[in-house]
């Protein structure tokens, strides 16, 4: 099948970047849209053309690497498929598809249709753990946990960290991912300890950076390859209003957000 | 050379708890004094750098994906294994123990995988504490499930999501350990090569994807965790960018590889569909449990599977293994998939697939417990063939999936360059010749939580390791020297993609060195890598620049490593003139087509020393002893 392909081409944060089009004629229904990509990738070094550059690893939809937006959804038009998983048979002989990279400010370009997500790894360093260094742990069967629970807490643990949530939002927030991580640790009861502190930190250090605010507009939840559902926001929000009447005085540490990538995650 | 493995005497049951005494340990004030480079952030190089962090070194972490979340443990799906005997069926630590030693064929020390079987108590403790959302029965209590090769109910998962809960375990742990200051967590940056002064691993040349620069990170010891090299065949279930660069550049620079022809086949893969394919997506082996695998009893029948009535069908793994049945071992499996087809009795356009059925079980246990044991795998293979399985039975095809082999390491799992220890899937040390489902992620936590903290802080203790400055000669000279490689593939501007090679290479390696090998085979394998490799050096087209992000490059300099590992599987494969677990040789096989052992002759781990890409390697040899689980010729049947 043929296909028509207005890829976001941009060499660098500081570049201008614009739209480049491109024809793939022997794409097949049971190619990924990635694979697609590779097969344009292969014409377009034949032709002595830098590739596209895409974010990529497992291509199994569980890494959480790949994405981009195709016609303005995040990981394209299929519910719950990221774009490693999502076959061209979805697709008809001759259509156009424009593929752009996550557009949030937090998220900044480094080339093409790779943006720099580090903002969410700094959202779970502030807090999104339960606090056990290795040794410290009680039998494992010490702590029941009911299957209901268990279940909703995997639930919620799901979530592959790529992003599509901060893409998909108006405002650009990133509330799905950050109200995952803390309802699956408070669904558990080993996660109870640091219930408070949990929320406190990882909420202030959301909104230093440069996430919008959820207005629970839900296009998160749509747009999530994992299907997190909209009530872990809830569930955040509630977390947090308690926790900030119980600790007024907390001193909350943050990390500095950062962009370079020579010195490491020590700005 | 000779061959120390360090393995402590005196009874298996104590020898952890007896070499974790005599080791020596860093004073806690001086642990921040020194620094620990750890490659990769998948279990073991997370759990790694977390533990050496909680301890009070000073460490750096590095990871080539822009995120250690994403490492490729990630992906594993089935579970962990652990002798916890929680169902009451006779479980133990022995029996774990037993089990791998057996299953991997009797090519495994005894002393690595009693201490493995004794650890795997307290993986599961340790990730329960952290949150880990593992499946659970109505009274809160843990449960289990069977896995391939076993006959006890020992694996815990999260859904088929265990190697994504496990690693998020470890990743936060890690984070942790980041806001706390003891881990600087370097992402997008690619080890290219280590630093030897002295004899001693001092550091690594690195660099950065984003900027291209090249840069040294020097520390008191260098920890690889890279994972393994299954994507030396391209099509394979590892994720893309896993690759074998990090050990392959560090056993250029003297750490011997490890049995590299051992590698494993998973025989529950979803079938290539075309010449496009970029990587074979994995079906958990856990479908096994109530999958039954079958083809067509009469060759080239084409019938749609509904169509072939159960008097047709050829259930082979049942008839052939009446007390295991479907779950024989993976390289059991897999070869006999293999062989079925090879008949022409495959199914599917290619005629290179076999059936994975559900109806019975959906029979006998409803769809509902079906779908609430495997639903996110079935949602999966939906997605990829449009096919539903709980109408239709899965389609099925081994892959490569998983790579015995790696760095030689000691009971320490130091190499044999003092200072460069080397955990999970890059070292070559637990799981022989063959490893049983659900045990990579048990020795990858293993070996980064539990032994590596100590000892790493016995060679800090018993070295006297003085700080190198980045001006140092060798310094120099070693980011010089990668700097200069990076522009030389840069330079070539030949005609052929890095992907073509790389298809080319893989085809290569799996057809002569895949499922089943023979001495012709590959010998003419052999021959034909090293004039590809030749024609890669003269006709790749690696396109950009080395000053910024490059993902053409990346693939060039990993695709060169691979050239040359290849010739080595070739090599090791060649000269182990017996079959063992992965490792099938035509020309040694039983009456009956199961692999024949030789351990008169082969009973000995295979460690190849660097001799220059083209040369003959060099073999050392450390004998295997067996005083627990006698070896002896599996049977499933």
């Amino acid at each position: 099948m043929r296909l028509i392909l207005n890829v976001w081409r941009q060499k660098g944060p500081r570049e201008p970047g614009r739209f480049v089009r491109y024809e793939v004629n022997n794409a097949d229904r049971e190619m990924s849209m990635l694979e697609c990509l590779d097969v344009l990738n292969e014409q377009l070094i034949e032709k002595d053309e830098e590739p596209v550059a895409f974010e990529h690893d497992c291509r199994e939809g569980i890494c959480g690497a790949c994405g981009f937006m195709i016609n303005g959804v995040p990981h394209g038009p299929q519910r719950a498929t990221t774009v490693c998983q999502l076959t061209m048979r979805h697709f008809k002989d001759g259509d156009e598809l424009t593929l752009e990279p996550w557009r949030a400010a937090a998220f900044s370009l480094i080339k093409d249709l790779i943006v720099d997500r580090r903002a969410l790894d700094r959202i779970v360093a502030s807090g999104g753990y339960i606090s056990v260094a290795t040794g410290n742990a009680p039998e494992a069967n010490s702590i029941p946990v009911a299957k209901e629970l268990a279940d909703r807490a995997m639930d919620a643990a799901a979530c592959i960290g790529c992003g599509a949530c901060v893409a998909a939002c108006p405002n650009a927030a990133a509330a799905l991912f950050t109200g995952a991580k803390i309802s699956h640790l408070g669904f558990l009861p080993q996660g109870q300890a640091e219930r408070d502190i949990r929320a406190l930190r990882m909420i202030t250090q959301m909104n230093l950076e440069d996430f919008g605010s959820c207005t629970n507009i839900g296009e998160c939840t749509a747009a999530c390859p994992k299907e997190i559902a909209l009530d872990v926001i809830g569930r955040m929000n509630r977390d947090y209003l308690v926790a900030t009447a119980r600790h007024r005085n907390d001193v909350i540490t943050t990390i500095r957000p950062y962009t370079d990538w020579s010195t490491g995650s020590r700005p | 050379m000779e061959l120390n493995a360090h393995i402590p005497s005196g009874p298996i049951e104590h020898a952890w708890e007896k070499a974790r005494f005599e080791m020596k340990l860093v004073n806690p004030a001086n642990k921040r004094r020194h620094a620990i480079i750890v490659v990769g952030s998948g279990l073991a190089g997370a759990s790694a750098a977390a533990s050496l962090g909680e301890l009070g070194y000073h460490v750096a972490c590095f990871c080539f994906q822009d995120s250690p979340r994403r490492a490729h443990s990630i992906a594993a799906q089935g579970g962990i294994n652990a002798a916890k005997n929680y169902q009451n069926d006779g479980d133990s630590v022995y029996r774990l123990f037993y089990d791998t030693v057996k299953g991997g064929d009797f090519r495994a020390r005894e002393g690595n995988v009693f201490r493995l079987a004794q650890i795997s108590l307290e993986i599961i403790d340790q990730c329960v504490a952290q949150g880990v959302p593992f499946a659970r029965e109505y009274g809160g209590a843990l449960t289990n499930r069977s896995f391939g090769g076993a006959q006890v109910s020992r694996t815990f998962y999260a859904r088929g999501q265990t190697g994504q809960q496990l690693l998020l375990g470890a990743y936060q742990a890690l984070e942790r350990q980041v806001l706390a200051g003891q881990v600087d967590m370097y992402p997008r940056t690619e080890m290219l090569d280590l630093i030897v002064i002295d004899g001693k691993a001092r550091g690594i040349v690195a660099r950065n994807l984003v900027t291209g620069e090249v840069n040294c990170h020097l520390a008191d010891a260098v920890v690889l965790a890279t994972g393994g090299y299954g994507n030396v065949y391209y099509l394979s279930t590892n994720a893309k960018g896993s690759n074998a660069t990090a050990i392959w550049r560090a056993h250029k620079r003297g750490a011997l590889f490890a049995n590299p022809c051992f590698t494993q086949i998973h025989p529950t893969c979803i079938p290539v569909s075309g010449d496009y394919q970029s990587k074979l997506t994995l079906m958990s082996e856990s479908l096994r449990n109530d999958g039954r695998i079958w083809v067509p009893l009469r060759k080239g029948d084409k019938r749609p599977p509904d169509q072939i009535p159960e008097i047709e069908r050829d259930y082979y793994l049942e008839r052939r293994y009446p007390s295991f049945g479907n779950l024989v071992p993976r390289d059991v499996a897999s070869r006999n998939a293999k062989q079925v087809c090879d008949e022409g009795r495959g199914v599917g356009e290619t005629g290179l697939g076999v059936y994975l059925d559900f109806a019975d079980a959906i029979q006998r246990l409803s769809e509902h417990v079906i779908a609430e044991r495997y639903s996110n795998l079935f949602e999966m293979y939906e997605r990829i063939t449009g096919e539903n399985p709980y109408r239709t039975p899965m389609r099925i095809y081994p892959a490569i999936h998983y790579t015995m082999g790696g760095l030689w390491v000691d009971y320490r799992l130091m190499s044999n360059v003092p200072g460069l220890f080397v955990l999970g899937e890059a070292n070559f040390s637990d799981h022989g010749a063959n490893r049983l489902g659900a045990s990579a992620l048990m020795q990858g936590l293993s070996d980064g939580y539990f032994i590596i903290p100590y000892t790493i802080g016995n060679y800090i203790a018993s070295n006297k390791l003085d700080g190198i400055p980045d001006s140092h000669p060798e310094v120099r000279g070693v980011e010089a020297s990668v700097a200069q490689y990076v522009e030389k593939l840069l330079s070539i501007r030949g005609k052929r993609s890095v992907d073509s090679f790389h298809r080319q290479l893989g085809k290569l390696v799996w057809d002569y060195c895949g499922m089943s090998r023979t001495a012709s085979g590959l010998e003419r394998a052999i021959g034909e890598i090293r004039e590809l490799r030749e024609e890669y050096w003269r006709d790749v087209k690696v396109l950009g620049s080395a000053a910024d992000l490059n993902q053409s490059l990346e693939k060039a300099c990993r695709v060169a490593d691979f050239f040359e590992l290849a010739e080595l599987m070739c090599i090791d494969a060649l000269h182990r003139n017996e079959s063992c677990g992965g490792h099938f040789r035509e020309e040694y096989q039983t009456e009956d087509g199961e692999a024949l052992r030789d351990d008169k002759h082969f009973s000995y781990v295979a460690a190849w020393g660097f001799n220059g890409a083209g040369n003959a390697p060099e073999l050392v040899k450390e004998p295997l002893e067996f005083h627990y689980v006698h070896p002896s010729q599996r049977s499933y049947k």
